[in-house]
């Protein structure tokens, strides 16, 4: 506690002004940007009396479409902090050789990683793929909303409350410097005494929270809602490796909560789970952590695979090949990516016959994934294949994917491990299929639903630029990792004496830069769509889609559909094309919608200030937010009127002013 | 191709579309079994910790040294016949007696309350006895289990008060219906997951 009035220290924790990082000018540089820049944006949306319109349409809203664009909005402004830390890690290692010690202090160097790490990950993979989820699957099976709307909505909040968390330890204190993984005993209260760690620990509950909502939430909505006909293997793929995602968002998201918990009770009340004395293990922790953290990598994967099985039927203009072996190997791998855990510390020391057990259990995986790789291959065997930019990213995927997996095939090899555990050729590996898959499929799938949600396609020219810049910028930032891995040059280093290195480390510097080209391009892409908007205009099918989503305008109507469809075949909407469906014009009913609400926000909101307390030791603020948070939640469950409904009328009007085909076919050809 | 259909009439058109209203099932029951799984993998993780850290005694007391077995014996019937209570409970719904509801969930509540508080005396005085939960990391691992496990039975109190008034004022609505029967599933998982602290924590603990 910092030495002052003790009424100070009750207001206030171990809050100060020296807690503000006012020596350290480059947080002072980002903060004077940012505060210019959030106040450029609230000065605009009030300028043009927007904030009813955000409040009533969008925050407070329960549609799935709009939670599912908002988590893209949030994933892509968090993919632009990721990335500012990732360059700064670039440039640093390009020069900190020898007698020159770069720019950032190796205290400084080891939260950007964990921070790139952490907000890469939980921030921009997960939103990303939450986002694809929300707004593609309710549509793909034919229902008006998700299971449980109202807590859509709070998922979403608190995976912002996650979001806020983490960027106010940019300029109130500092952050973690444990590594992505916070692992002890770095982590523990004796090495880590500052806010840090804290900052990680609560802005991962929040957020944590958040995703196994999600989760829950899905499954439900798959299981409950599909339309009449649609029975599980005549379900899209994409809603399928949602369920499959969700399914496993339940079983591991609480472990990963459970050990963070046990790693706060450490920090906060001085047990010993993960110390070095008193009986603590630090090897717990790391086991905990990664039987969350490796569902977790297919977590993000498995519905990019969803994604990759819708895009290539499309544009091959053929039926998935091998329906059927694809649900299986996503069921199968989403059983082995429990039972892999320990590849990531063959080094603990477990033995040859327990490192031998998930180093076989690790390659097994190939197996399942390389078929999928194979009825991709196959789907466009003989297809007419377009190569739009969807199809692009898709094909960059199978290229970059498929290596990404051998490497790892080859740290699978328990003794190749050994040498390779920790050193650069394993963030090689995992950026090869993180960005590979995830991205690469992040930015397929915006290509490929962009005019589903907003009636308009995205700008060709950028599109193809960003994609090649990615595609170069990858293998150039990270071909060189491999070849230091392979040389013995660890990870997390921020300098270097070896001169001879140097040249690689400038290279991969350069392929940064080019991803961040990369990374304009489409920033550039999405502007100059918004601007041509009318001449890129779409009705509802523009890409000759062959699921559910396609049948309906674009962007959808609040309630999806005017009529729940039925459904006879895999591929509905096909079928229903292949059978000279007409739309109806009349003769439509009034819908029952779920109403907005501002509980989500408010928990939400309460929820942040619960945790920035924490971080900060000010008890009489945490117990008054913790209370005010469970107060608004029973309140919540006292409002039994949450339906509203949406009049034949308004429905009819919807019907008639949506963008459909042909209309808009013209405007395109 | 398919000559049959020649000639035979021509195959009814295919229907696309429902066109009267559907009814939505309600997934409440089911997302609600959902979170009791994913709570279960809470758990399963404080049992592995107790499982790994629980000989871990740091040169402190062990659990022959510190587990009150006569004092565990009350507490566990009481919560196991909360249950049985809590089922009553839902007997009643099914008569759609509201009173007789009432008092079978104040009973439960009540039973519940019981072993909350025994349960924080036996804190204290283990605390108070120097073996809390800095002491080692069994103490740790025994205390953050138990200790959840309490919490979830606060918890399933709160809520069953706040149920009751619900009750009271709206009767068995559908809506209301449901929340009881997700209470129940609350309060027999909560059960369930004592009987495995019980024989395992306390009673296989004695014994390491
Ligand atoms: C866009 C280009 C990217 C670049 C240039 C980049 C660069 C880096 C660098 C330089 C490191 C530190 C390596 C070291 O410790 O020596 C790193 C670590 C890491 N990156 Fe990235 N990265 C990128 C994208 C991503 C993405 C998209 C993700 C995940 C979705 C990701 C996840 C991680 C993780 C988890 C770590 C480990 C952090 C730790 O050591 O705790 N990165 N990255
Ligand atoms: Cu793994």
């Amino acid at each position: 506690m910092p030495d002052r009035p003790a009424i100070w220290n009750f207001l206030l924790g171990r809050l100060s002004l020296s807690s503000l990082p006012l020596d350290n000018t480059i947080l002072v540089w980002t903060f004077v940007v940012v505060a210019l820049g959030g106040a450029a944006l609230l000065a605009t949306i009030t300028y043009y009396r927007k904030w009813g319109y955000l409040w009533h349409e969008w925050f407070t809203s329960v549609d799935h479409k709009r939670l599912g664009v908002m988590y893209m909005v949030l994933g892509t402004v968090m993919l632009l902090r990721g990335f500012a830390d990732a360059i700064m890690m670039r440039s640093q290692q390009a020069v900190a050789f020898g007698s020159n010690m770069g720019y950032l202090p190796p205290h400084h160097y080891d939260q950007i990683f964990t921070a790139h790490g952490a907000i890469m990950i939980f921030f921009v993979a997960m939103p990303y793929i939450a986002g694809f989820m929300n707004f593609v699957m309710p549509l793909q099976i034919g229902a008006r909303d998700v299971a449980f709307p109202f807590l859509n909505n709070f998922s979403f909040w608190l995976t912002v409350a996650g979001v806020v968390l983490f960027m106010t330890s940019l300029f109130i204190g500092d952050f973690s410097h444990a590594g992505w993984l916070g692992m002890p005993p770095v982590s523990e209260l004796k090495q880590s005494p500052g806010p840090g760690v804290d900052y990680y620990i609560w802005g991962l509950q929040l957020s944590g929270l958040g995703t196994l909502l999600t989760g829950i939430n899905f499954v439900v909505t798959v299981v409950k809602m599909r339309a009449p006909g649609m029975t599980l293997m005549k379900m899209p793929m994409f809603s399928w490796t949602t369920l499959c995602t969700s399914g496993l968002i339940v079983v591991t998201f609480p472990i990963l909560t459970a050990t963070l918990f046990l790693l706060s009770l450490d920090r906060y009340l001085g047990t010993h789970f993960f110390t070095n004395g008193f009986g603590g293990n630090v090897m717990m922790y790391v086991n905990l952590i990664w039987v969350w953290g490796h569902p977790e990598v297919y977590i993000l994967i498995l519905p990019m695979f969803g994604l990759y099985s819708e895009i290539v039927p499309t544009f091959s203009g053929k039926r998935l090949f091998g329906y059927s072996s694809m649900v299986y190997a996503t069921a199968s791998i989403m059983i082995l990516s429990y039972l892999v855990w320990l590849h990531h510390f063959f080094t603990m020391g477990s033995g040859a016959d327990v490192n031998s057990f998930f180093a076989l259990t690790t390659m097994l995986i190939s197996i399942p994934t390389g078929a999928k790789i194979f009825n991709w291959l196959f789907t466009m065997y003989r297809g007419r294949v377009r190569f739009d930019v969807p199809m692009l990213w898709t094909m960059g995927f199978l290229f970059t994917f498929t290596i990404g997996g051998m490497t790892g095939v080859m740290l699978s090899v328990a003794p190749a491990d050994f040498l390779l555990h920790n050193s650069l050729f394993l963030v090689a590996h995992f950026h090869n299929v993180i960005i590979g898959g995830v991205v690469f499929g992040v930015f397929a799938g915006i290509n490929y639903w962009f005019p589903k949600a907003f009636g308009f396609r995205l700008d060709e020219f950028w599109g193809k630029m960003s994609f090649w810049f990615w595609q170069i910028g990858f293998w150039v930032a990270f071909g060189p990792l491999y070849v230091l891995g392979l040389m013995g040059v660890t990870r997390r280093l921020s300098h270097f004496t070896d001169p001879s290195l140097q040249i690689w480390f400038i290279i991969a510097a350069f392929g940064a830069f080019l991803i961040l080209l990369g990374i304009l391009s489409f920033v550039m892409q999405i502007y100059v769509s918004i601007r041509r908007r009318d001449q890129l205009a779409v009705g509802n099918d523009p890409w000759g889609g062959r699921t559910l989503e396609w049948s309906t305008s674009s962007p959808p109507p609040p309630y999806n559909f005017a009529f729940i469809p039925m459904v006879h075949e895999r591929d509905a909407w096909t079928d229903m094309k292949k059978h000279g469906y007409q739309r109806p014009l009349e003769g439509f009913n009034a819908i029952h919608m779920p109403k907005n609400t501002g509980t989500g926000v408010v928990l939400a909101a309460l929820g942040t200030v619960f945790g920035f307390a924490m971080v900060w030791y000010i008890w009489w603020l945490a117990v008054v937010s913790f209370v005010a948070l469970i107060a608004v939640a029973i309140v919540h469950t006292f409002n039994y009127d949450r339906d509203g409904h949406i009049s034949a009328e308004e429905v009819s009007q919807f019907e008639h002013t949506g963008n459909w085909e042909p209309k808009a076919q013209g405007a395109t050809a | 191709m398919n000559t049959v259909a020649i000639d035979t009439a021509p195959a009814e058109p295919r229907k696309f579309l429902c066109l009267e209203e559907a009814h939505p099932h309600n997934g409440t029951l089911l997302g609600f079994w959902l979170y009791l799984m994913s709570d279960c993998f809470i758990f399963a993780s404080l049992f592995a910790c107790n499982a790994v850290l629980g000989t871990s005694y740091a040169g402190g007391p062990t659990g022959h040294d510190v587990f009150d077995l006569p004092g565990l014996a009350v507490n566990t019937a009481l919560l196991l016949i909360s249950s049985v209570t809590f089922g009553f409970a839902m007997l009643e719904m099914a008569r759609q007696r509201k009173r007789a509801v009432l008092v079978w969930l104040a009973v439960s509540g009540l039973l519940a309350a019981a072993f909350v508080g025994l349960e924080i005396h036996e804190f204290v005085t283990m605390i108070a006895a120097g073996a809390g939960p800095d002491r080692s990391a069994f103490l740790s691992s025994f205390f953050a289990l138990v200790g959840t496990h309490g919490l979830h039975v606060s918890v399933g109190i709160l809520w069953l008060i706040v149920l009751m008034f619900q009750l009271g004022k709206h009767g068995f609505t559908e809506a209301n219906r449901r929340r009881l029967f997700c209470l129940s599933m609350f309060w027999h998982f909560l059960d369930l997951v004592w009987i495995g602290v019980f024989s395992y924590v306390y009673l296989v603990g004695v014994l390491r």
